[in-house]
């Protein structure tokens, strides 16, 4: 049980500058992930909160204590790495012992609580094993066992399920949840999986360049981007963007480039009328695209051309070309379509996103 | 494999493979077969009709009882292990920790250092004895086994070092951090897990050393004099070399009996040797 508050926190490698001025407040009990693209320095954060990194400037609590200069084994977390580090000359049992063996437990109390977390995660056949014997998905569970024995005050997870197949990583994902569930830990996982983020996070913190670009529940990072880079990083297939200028015909404004022009909807005309003249992004999400049928007015549609037709069985993806742009739409897999034919795609006006072209922020 | 290809891997296998093992056995064979010679056969010229290089047709053990009897190879023997192993256990030592400050810890000049240590490896001994013949006089430890167990290092450590180096850098990091996260001490975390996972890597540094300076010849040379001090390779050479007469059937029973510990220690560690040299761990 514990609050984590990184503040201001940098991190600054010979000609780097890895994390830049990071401030985040981890809750009790809170499962928060951090994503972004490789580089971005989620691992460089998580391993200064290990203590494995050394903080450039800045401070890092955990339950208010500052923990700065403490070295990892003061300061009550565990971690699980990517690669398991499993100790490859111990069996499955020492592995997980070593901690509380370390931390000068009783034989009996160490026994009791391998024996427990063996059962948790059903482990307790492969006990007098070693790592080596065992499969991929079997050594997960015995880094996610070592690190639950300890009964730390905070779990950190630094990719863990990216060295196992996509049947397996769907699989241990869910796991991962009802464990957290069960243990109520407070958690930092790192991940450069959007999916897994939304799925496991109870908020997510997407960064790029060192740098947080937002921080919020996986459902407020999808339906309201802070900017253009938590936008496209979001959602599966990423969403569509196109430049368009926004222009006032006098009974409304409308966003407009060659073989697009859509009305900007009321909820936003307030704040775009500003921008009228000028180029801004307009974000439109696949499946906020449908195809057009007569009710469908000319100010939400669009006519496009079909170049890739992707049928998944639950959904179909449409690679269509309207004017100069490509966009991906998501349809509906009863939908007959053909490549090169020319189809009317219309929009959700509510679930339109505008960006800055400039700065990328939201408009 | 495929009907007809196999004379292909005759051809291209099992015959190098057959002359490589017979290249390398040869000397050993020529070591035995001299030993078990008698003088008469050993010494008959190339043109006697019963000249026979490659086979002996009267064996006999009164080379070795001369040696075993007539010299000091017994304590030749001894000097040569006890000296060869303190050697080892020293180098090995310093070798492991220096090894592993060069692979894990971040310092300035690290990369510097371990290219340092690596080029004094470089310098000759033929080139080395002269000042280290210097040194030791000046500290009065000439004709004593302390001689060769303080020189040996000069080029075992650099040595060591750079195995063991390669070693650690093998062994992923992360298997260290989760060891300090669970609770250890850079120090436990060393003596607990990496030292452990780093056996193959010890052991193959502890055999070199100890087969170099087993075989080391030019320092005992130079630095041991009385003929109880010597080791196998010195004393074979300068006891059973007089003058311009080799007594060939004791130069080779001391040299296949000196040769015998390396092999001994050599197939003892064989496999974790070999996983040394190949090997990495896989966590």
């Amino acid at each position: 049980m514990a609050r984590v508050l990184l503040k201001d926190l940098n991190k600054k490698f010979d000609d780097t500058h890895a994390v830049k001025d990071v401030n985040l407040e981890i809750r009790d009990r809170e499962f928060v992930v951090l994503v972004g693209p490789s580089g971005c320095g989620k691992t460089t954060t998580l391993r200064m909160v290990a203590g494995l990194e050394d903080i450039s400037s800045g401070e890092i609590r955990i339950d208010e204590k500052v923990v700065n200069d403490l070295p990892p084994m003061d300061r009550d977390i565990a971690m699980v790495f990517q690669n398991y580090a499993l100790y490859p000359h111990m069996s499955v049992y020492d592995n997980m012992a070593f901690g509380l063996k370390m931390r000068k437990f009783g034989r009996d109390e160490i026994e009791k609580r391998v024996r427990q977390a063996a059962d948790i995660l059903g482990i307790q056949p492969l006990l007098e094993r070693r790592p080596r014997q065992l499969s991929g998905g079997q050594r997960q569970r015995v880094a996610l066992g070592r690190a639950i024995v300890r009964n730390p005050r905070v779990f950190l997870f630094d990719e863990p399920l990216s060295n196992l197949d996509a049947k397996l990583r769907v699989q241990m994902r869910v796991e991962l949840k009802r464990l957290h569930h069960r243990l109520e830990t407070t958690a930092i996982y790192v991940t450069h999986d959007q999916v897994e983020a939304m799925t496991l996070g109870d908020r997510v913190v997407v960064m790029k360049d060192g740098l947080v670009q937002q921080v919020g529940e996986p459902l407020e990072l999808y339906g309201r981007p802070a900017n253009r880079f938590v936008a496209s990083f979001i959602g599966s297939p990423a969403m569509n963007f196109a430049e368009v200028t926004v222009t006032n015909s006098g009974e409304g404004l409308w966003a407009e480039a060659p073989g697009l022009r859509i009305r900007i909807p009321e909820s936003k005309a307030d704040v775009l009328r500003r921008h009228t003249g000028q180029k801004i992004v307009l974000g439109v999400r696949p499946e906020a695209l449908r195809l057009a049928n007569g009710g469908d007015g000319a100010d939400y549609a669009f006519a496009s051309t079909v170049e890739v037709v992707e049928p998944l069985g639950n959904e179909i993806l449409l690679d269509v070309r309207a004017g100069n742009h490509p966009l991906v739409a998501r349809v509906d897999p009863a939908t007959r379509v053909k490549v090169h034919d020319s189809v009317r795609l219309a929009l959700d006006p509510e679930r339109l996103h505008f960006f800055d072209a400039k700065t990328e922020a939201a408009i | 494999m495929i009907e007809g290809a196999k004379w292909k891997k005759w051809l291209w296998f099992y015959l190098p493979m057959g002359m490589f093992i017979l290249g390398l056995l040869f000397p050993f064979y020529w070591m035995l077969v001299t030993t078990l010679k008698p003088d008469g056969e050993l010494y008959r010229p190339w043109n006697h009709p019963l000249y026979s290089p490659f086979w002996t047709s009267a064996p006999t053990l009164d080379h070795v009882k001369s040696l075993l009897l007539e010299t000091l190879f017994g304590t030749w023997m001894w000097n040569t292990m006890l000296i060869a192993l303190v050697a080892t256990l020293i180098s090995l030592f310093c070798g492991v920790i220096a090894g592993y400050a060069l692979a894990r810890l971040r310092f300035r000049w690290a990369g510097l250092l371990g290219t340092a240590i690596f080029v004094t490896y470089l310098v000759p001994q033929t080139l080395l004895f002269i000042p280290l013949a210097e040194i030791i006089r000046d500290y009065r430890i000439g004709d004593t086994p302390w001689a060769l167990i303080l020189t040996y290092p000069t080029f075992l450590i650099p040595f060591c070092t750079w195995l063991m180096m390669g070693y650690f850098k093998t062994i992923p990091k992360e298997l260290e951090e989760c060891a300090r996260i669970d609770g250890a001490t850079r120090w436990q975390a060393m003596v607990y897990i990496i030292l452990p996972v780093a056996l193959p890597g010890i052991l193959s540094a502890g055999i070199f050393a100890f087969t170099l300076s087993w075989n080391e010849f030019i320092y005992a040379l130079v630095f041991l004099s009385s003929p109880e001090q010597k080791t196998v390779p010195v004393g074979v050479t300068s006891e059973l070399i007089r003058g311009d007469v080799f007594f060939w059937g004791s130069l080779m029973a001391g040299a296949l009996l000196g040769s015998i510990p390396v092999a001994f220690v050599y197939s003892f560690f064989v496999e974790h040797y070999v996983a040394g040299m190949t090997g990495s761990v896989k966590g």
